[in-house]
């Protein structure tokens, strides 16, 4: 019996939309030196949310200094006991604000306020709470008895996680004693200036926290800027490629979070039913919009017959619709570029001859929607199973025996999460030791938590975020 | 070939210190310099070989040559070694750099009498150069069943889940190696990086490869399988952009790569191969790597942390 869910929406009334927001710049909202503006969308509906600054070259000139002014004069030399209380103001503040946060970011990226609510916001303030208990311990870290900070860092984010990478990025550096200049991403930058008033209400300096708003141009702008001694990017792999090559020679450290291509390996002895959950967790999770996502589903060709029409029927009952309906699973595609891309791709794995499934699924006329996809006979060679579509799309292939479980899970340029569903917990660790990925999740997936090192091997980029790990990328 | 040149080879046979002071009535052996490739000594495919002389510019031997496809080749053989490598138990792998150590120690003389014709540098100098490079050995065969102690852990997720994070090796490194230090500061690059069970292949000092050749012997007789260490005799410009470019090298180290660091640096970017940038000791001689506690700064570049989770319950 399938019962019919009512409309449960979230109230907007916790968000007060400005209709035109500034750079924020040494401690304030100032208007961007360029002049030039770019307008945030809600994919759900594609009404417009705001207007919002775009920082050019002198803009970051100006925030480069402001930080660089902060780090010399405030920031490094304050003790690490009161920096960190400056971390605990923040965190505190993000949980009093958690609604009003999470209903906006559902508004300007498109996923689920489930997500948003139970997921993305209590992880941001997680995120402070932890490195704030650091920033006074760092002899302990064992990075040496006196580690310093770097100066000023550049961060470039996403728009998959806007709030939750602003805080990956943020708190281990504001910890360590540096200051920041961070750009958000062009499609979701509403919550990254709510951010700024935060740091405003925590009376953070001036000039520690800069958030510039912008595209690409805004972004290459800020991590070839010469007066920042930190880079620090989460993105596409292409993208990655280019900032490794214009640090290259100088003294700027560098860390890069990239994209996956996961492999969600499910043997005969699995629990089916969790497995399943896993997978569509591992997939459908935020619109399938996870570097991290478990992609490519390697299913022991024994059980591929009970498992995939049990799978089907779970996907079958996933709802996808309002973000701020809280019986959604699955939201909007962040914009209309990005739905192209995974048409694009999924295309061609039809092209490619790949057999392609979606449930009866009513995408709602307007914003940018995508069923959930499973394609299965898929083979290696297909582009669905070498690049990543972030999208809601799950490649499905087969393995017979765990060395070509292994083999298939490794074949791939990425490196950076992977899945393993048995009961046999030895199998379950011969087959994470195999794997080339620096995180293996077991009988569960998408999981994160501030103290769980997080990053890749090979193109999925270099360095780890959170833990005791992410504060390397930050101390010299 | 252009590079053999002959030069004033044989000139003074006496004064090389990689030959045996010449006993009347007998003529020395002299010794052939050769690679150290997947565990043989093979000559430079290209038939190719370079003069190497002594810091008086006295001819002490010829090198082999490496070329564009010896460098694949140690690629090849650094690749297919890893993963028995990395496989080892730590304990093995520390078993194994200690024998390096006291197959080194044995050979102490030679290598002291080598340094001082090669580098011109004083006796003493160079007594202290080579028992820092045995020491060395010995400070990373503790290192290998520590590292993870020391790196890795639990980590106190807040639910009910195991997480594990634990250091790996990246994979194969390309070391170009210091140019003005070539036992110690060989020595030094290259023992944390095999430590931790990567796979490593070096170019040697363009200009003093000797001892590294000889040092080669050494971990040829000390229990280390073939192709963990490959050895190139050869010029940084002509096998530095092949290596920075090659797909199977998993991390770069640019500490004698000169003044070429940043354009590998930035060819590397290609495959976001992992990077270390010439450091502080470059340039500064053997006397720049003494420290007898390098720590942990020459593994964790080429260490990826992989984090398990798995749920609690029953």
């Amino acid at each position: 019996m399938i019962f019919e869910y009512a409309p449960a929406p979230e109230s907007r009334s916790v968000v007060t939309l400005r209709e035109t927001y500034d750079l924020f710049v040494d401690g304030e909202f100032t208007p961007a030196k360029s002049d030039e503006y770019l307008t945030s969308l809600n994919p759900a509906d594609e009404t417009e949310l705001a207007r919002v600054a775009v920082a050019g070259e002198a803009d970051v000139d100006r925030a480069v200094a402001a930080a660089r002014r902060a780090y010399d004069t405030v920031w490094s030399r304050m003790s690490g006991a009161e920096r960190g209380k400056y971390l605990f103001r923040i965190a505190r503040i993000i949980q009093e604000r958690s609604r009003e946060l999470a209903v906006l970011e559902s508004m300007d990226n498109g996923k689920p306020i489930k997500e948003t609510r139970d997921v993305d916001l209590p992880l941001v303030a997680a995120h402070f709470f932890y490195y704030a208990g650091w920033a006074d311990k760092l002899r302990h870290a064992g990075l040496g008895p006196d580690p310093r900070p770097l100066g000023v860092a550049a961060q470039v984010i996403p728009w998959n996680f806007p709030l939750l990478m602003l805080a990956w990025k943020i708190a281990p550096a504001l910890a360590t004693g540096n200051t920041v200049v961070l750009k958000p991403a062009e499609t979701t930058p509403l919550t990254a200036l709510v951010f700024a008033e935060i740091c405003q209400e925590a009376d953070l300096p001036p000039g520690v926290v800069n958030i510039l708003t912008g595209a690409g141009a805004t972004g290459r702008a800020l991590v070839e800027h010469p007066g920042t001694d930190k880079v620090a990017f989460t993105g596409s792999t292409e993208v990655g490629r280019g900032i490794a090559r214009s640090v290259a020679g100088t003294d700027k450290r560098l860390t890069l979070e990239l994209g996956g291509k996961g492999a969600n390996i499910v043997y005969d002895d699995a629990a089916i039913d969790q497995a399943v959950e896993g997978i569509v967790t591992g997939i459908f999770f935020n619109q399938g919009h996870v570097c991290c996502a478990g992609s490519r589903l390697l299913v022991q060709e024994s059980i591929a017959d009970e498992l995939l029409p049990r799978l089907k029927d779970r996907v079958a009952k996933l709802r996808l619709g309002d973000p701020l309906d809280k019986n959604t699973d699955i939201g909007a595609i962040n914009s209309a570029a990005q739905l192209e891309r995974i048409r694009e791709l999924t295309d061609s794995g039809t092209d490619e001859g790949v057999e392609r499934w979606s449930p009866p699924c009513e995408l709602p006329s307007a914003g940018y929607w995508f069923a959930p996809t499973l394609l299965t006979g898929v083979s290696q060679a297909h582009r669905v199973a070498r690049e990543e579509i972030f999208g809601p799309v799950l490649s499905v292939l087969t393995f017979r025996t765990p060395q070509e479980a292994v083999a298939k899970a490794n074949n791939t340029p990425y490196g950076l999460s992977a899945g393993v569903w048995t009961e046999k917990g030895s199998r379950m660790l011969w087959t994470a030791e195999r794997l080339r990925a620096g995180v293996i999740w077991s009988n569960t997936f998408n999981k994160f938590d501030p103290t769980s090192p997080f990053g890749g091997y090979k193109e999925s980029g270099y360095g780890r975020e959170g833990g005791r790990h992410g504060l390397e990328a930050y101390l010299g | 070939m252009a590079e053999r040149r002959k030069g004033n080879a044989g000139k003074n046979p006496g004064k090389g210190a990689a030959e045996p002071a010449p006993v009347p009535g007998r003529l020395a052996v002299r010794k052939t310099y050769k690679l150290y490739l997947g565990g043989a000594f093979p000559r430079s495919e290209s038939g190719r070989s370079y003069p190497v002389t002594s810091a008086k510019g006295d001819h002490l031997a010829n090198a082999s040559l490496a070329s564009r496809k010896d460098a694949r080749e140690a690629v090849v053989a650094a690749r297919k070694a890893f993963d028995g490598w990395s496989a080892r138990t730590a304990y093995n792998r520390g078993q194994i750099l200690y024998r390096v150590a006291e197959v080194l120690e044995g050979r102490r003389e030679q290598f002291t009498a080598q340094a001082v014709a090669a580098q011109g540098i004083s006796r003493g100098a160079a007594e202290r150069a080579v028992s820092a490079a045995v020491d060395r050995w010995v400070y990373y065969a503790g290192w290998t069943d520590k590292v993870a102690q020391v790196l890795g852990g639990s980590n106190p997720v807040a639910g009910p889940y195991y997480n594990h994070s634990a250091p790996e090796p990246t994979g194969v490194v390309a070391v170009f190696a210091p140019q003005d230090a070539p036992l110690l500061g060989l020595t030094s690059v290259v023992a944390p990086v095999i430590a931790t069970g990567n796979t490593a292949v070096v170019v040697t000092s363009e200009h003093a490869p000797l001892a590294a050749v000889d040092l080669a012997e050494v971990l040829a007789t000390s229990d280390l399988p073939g192709g963990v260490v490959n050895l190139l005799t050869g010029r940084v410009g002509e096998l530095g952009p092949h290596l920075a470019a090659h797909a199977d090298v998993n991390a770069l180290d640019l500490t004698g790569a000169g003044d070429r660091a940043a354009e590998f640096e930035e060819t590397a970017a290609t495959t976001l191969t992992r990077v270390v940038r010439p450091g502080p000791e470059s340039g500064g001689g053997e006397d720049a790597w003494l420290d007898p506690d390098p720590g942990t700064s020459r593994m964790t570049p080429f260490l990826e942390t992989k984090t398990v989770w798995h749920p609690i319950g029953v």
